[in-house]
């Protein structure tokens, strides 16, 4: 309990206190209407130039219920079995495009890894031979993962022909991107004393990185390496789209023809085989970073 | 013995064998590709200079269309995903069944790729940006419900609690108990996906879905390969602009 005497000027503080902090509340209200305000303008200009509307929204919303709905198969519990084989009526063709489709991934990641590690040691500024030469490499990874991978199918479809191989080409030049700074970042975090060791007993360049950073990056190498495998077989699964082989070219000539039950069939087909990659690579990504770092 | 199948030796020739065994379905033989990075060669040099063919103007509404489904699409997830975000988080939701429920249905949302989700849209809501809106929509409503419940999840119980304890109702508790520690990370990660959202929406066109990629693809069905180089460096830019801009709001908001 304040004496008499402080409790004025103590009044008067309590005062001058709450009042600048009404004054902040204020300030914050006006600056989130106005966010609130801008964020509302840009929507209803996006709304016009993407011809999108809440009323469009609800219009089209039934078609396309009406749409997947069409997509379900016809399954009784008396003809279960009958039912499963005509939904699923060409499986066996179907599961072929899956193994091409998780191939095309697995030899785009492979390489596309092996690009990235071979060009991540003169990415790195701390264990590259010139900067210079870090600049244009590193120049040379940003475009490679910049451009989106249809975009590269596209033209790779052009220059090598239809079929799985500018797939994988494109996927492999995506992935250099992309690794290559991730394994150069991992490469600036190694300890400086193994690569001296190195280059005490003589080694050249290219031994200092072999024995000295490549030891310590390994785990991380492998583990973004499997990172990206994962998000190459999605990649690889729509690269048919544009002639660039796997499942994509049969899920997009059904969609086209309206074969309504071999698209939820292709579908969860996809949706299976990507859950189950997803799994078999955390597990192993676990196993071979574990094994890894306690070596 | 698994601790032997996984072992590196083992590791080492099982890759290889598999990477052999890819590059033979890939008919990937050396003549192939040496006529084929010879072609590719021809391509890089029709593609300089880069030119817009005269149609400057239309390729960069196509580029504001591309923003446009961009922006719609993620701003339509995020209004989504917020309500049933709270519905499958454990900390407001006590209905296990319905949080599961919930949480397999957004597996299923984003395991299908934009793209799948574009080329069915556009089967069933016909050509352009409306079906792409919706497709960058659908399976960010799976990747962004499953990013907020588990910031939600995360949140600090014990300001909860006081609101709780200070009588205030189940709604009240997530108005200010969770929502004011939640909100910035949801932005942040609005942000993020809206960044993404960049990318995917500038290849939408391929299918149909409208945009810079439905351009693309045009010039790319007339071999004008100077206007694909064009094209391409457009795109770049955007991206780089819009991740340069994004990023500048996402450290503000940390």
């Amino acid at each position: 309990m304040p004496s008499p005497a402080l409790a004025a000027p103590l009044g008067a503080a309590a005062a001058a206190i709450e009042a600048r902090h009404r004054a902040d509340v204020r300030a914050g209200r006006w600056r989130q209407l106005g966010i609130v305000l801008l964020l509302l303008a840009l929507s209803l200009a996006s709304g016009w130039y993407s011809e999108f509307s809440a009323a469009r929204l609800l219009e089209g919303l039934p078609g396309v219920a009406d749409y997947i709905g069409r997509t379900l198969p016809v399954l009784r519990a008396e003809s279960l079995g009958a039912d499963l084989r005509e939904w699923y009526w060409n499986l066996g063709e179907w599961l072929l495009l899956l193994v091409d489709t998780a191939l095309i991934a697995y030899v785009g990641t492979v390489v596309g890894a092996g690009l990235a590690l071979l060009l991540s040691f003169p990415a790195s500024a701390r264990h590259t031979p010139h900067p210079a030469l870090a600049f244009a490499v590193r120049r040379v990874l940003e475009t490679a993962r910049s451009v989106p991978v249809l975009v590269f199918a596209l033209i790779f479809v052009f220059a090598f022909g239809l079929g799985p191989l500018p797939g994988a080409m494109a996927l492999a030049v995506h992935t250099m991107g992309a690794l290559g700074k991730l394994y150069a970042e991992i490469h600036e975090n190694a300890e400086a004393a193994p690569v001296e060791a190195v280059r005490a007993a003589g080694g050249s360049w290219a031994e200092q990185m072999r024995f000295g950073v490549l030891p310590q990056s390994m785990p991380g190498v492998v583990s973004y390496g499997l990172l990206r495998f994962e998000i190459n077989v999605r990649e690889a699964s729509i690269l048919g789209f544009v002639g660039a082989g796997g499942i994509g070219e049969e899920l997009y000539t059904v969609v086209r023809r309206f074969e309504y039950a071999d698209i939820s069939a292709l579908v969860l087909l996809i949706l299976a085989t990507v859950t189950l990659l997803d799994f078999a690579c955390t597990r192993l990504r676990r196993r071979i970073t574990g094994a890894l770092s306690a070596a | 013995m698994t601790a032997r199948l996984l072992s590196p030796p083992a590791l080492w020739i099982g890759g290889t064998l598999l990477l052999l065994l890819g590059l033979w379905r890939l008919d990937a033989s050396p003549l192939r590709l040496l006529e084929g990075l010879g072609k590719l060669g021809w391509l890089l040099v029709l593609m300089v200079p880069p030119s817009s063919g005269g149609a400057l103007w239309e390729l960069l509404e196509a580029l504001l269309a591309t923003l446009a489904m961009a922006f719609l699409g993620t701003v339509l997830a995020a209004i989504v995903s917020f309500p049933l975000a709270f519905l499958g988080a454990a900390n407001v939701m006590p209905l296990r069944l319905l949080r599961l429920g919930l949480r397999r249905l957004w597996d299923g949302l984003r395991g299908i790729d934009t793209l799948i989700w574009a080329l069915v849209f556009v089967a069933a809501v016909g050509l352009g940006p409306f079906a792409g809106v919706l497709a960058i929509a659908v399976p960010d409503i799976g990747a962004l419900s499953k990013l907020f419940s588990e910031a939600i999840e995360a949140a600090d119980r014990r300001q909860a609690e006081a609101v709780r304890a200070a009588g205030g109702t189940r709604l009240q508790t997530v108005r200010f108990g969770i929502l004011p520690q939640v909100a910035p990370v949801l932005l942040s990660q609005v942000l993020y996906f809206f960044e993404s959202n960049v990318r995917s929406a500038s290849i939408l066109g391929i299918v149909g879905a409208g945009g810079i990629g439905l351009a693309l693809s045009d010039r790319l069905r007339l071999n004008n390969w100077d206007e694909v180089a064009f094209i391409v460096l457009l795109i770049l830019a955007m991206v780089a602009v819009i991740d340069t801009a994004s990023r500048a709001i996402r450290r503000r908001l940390a």
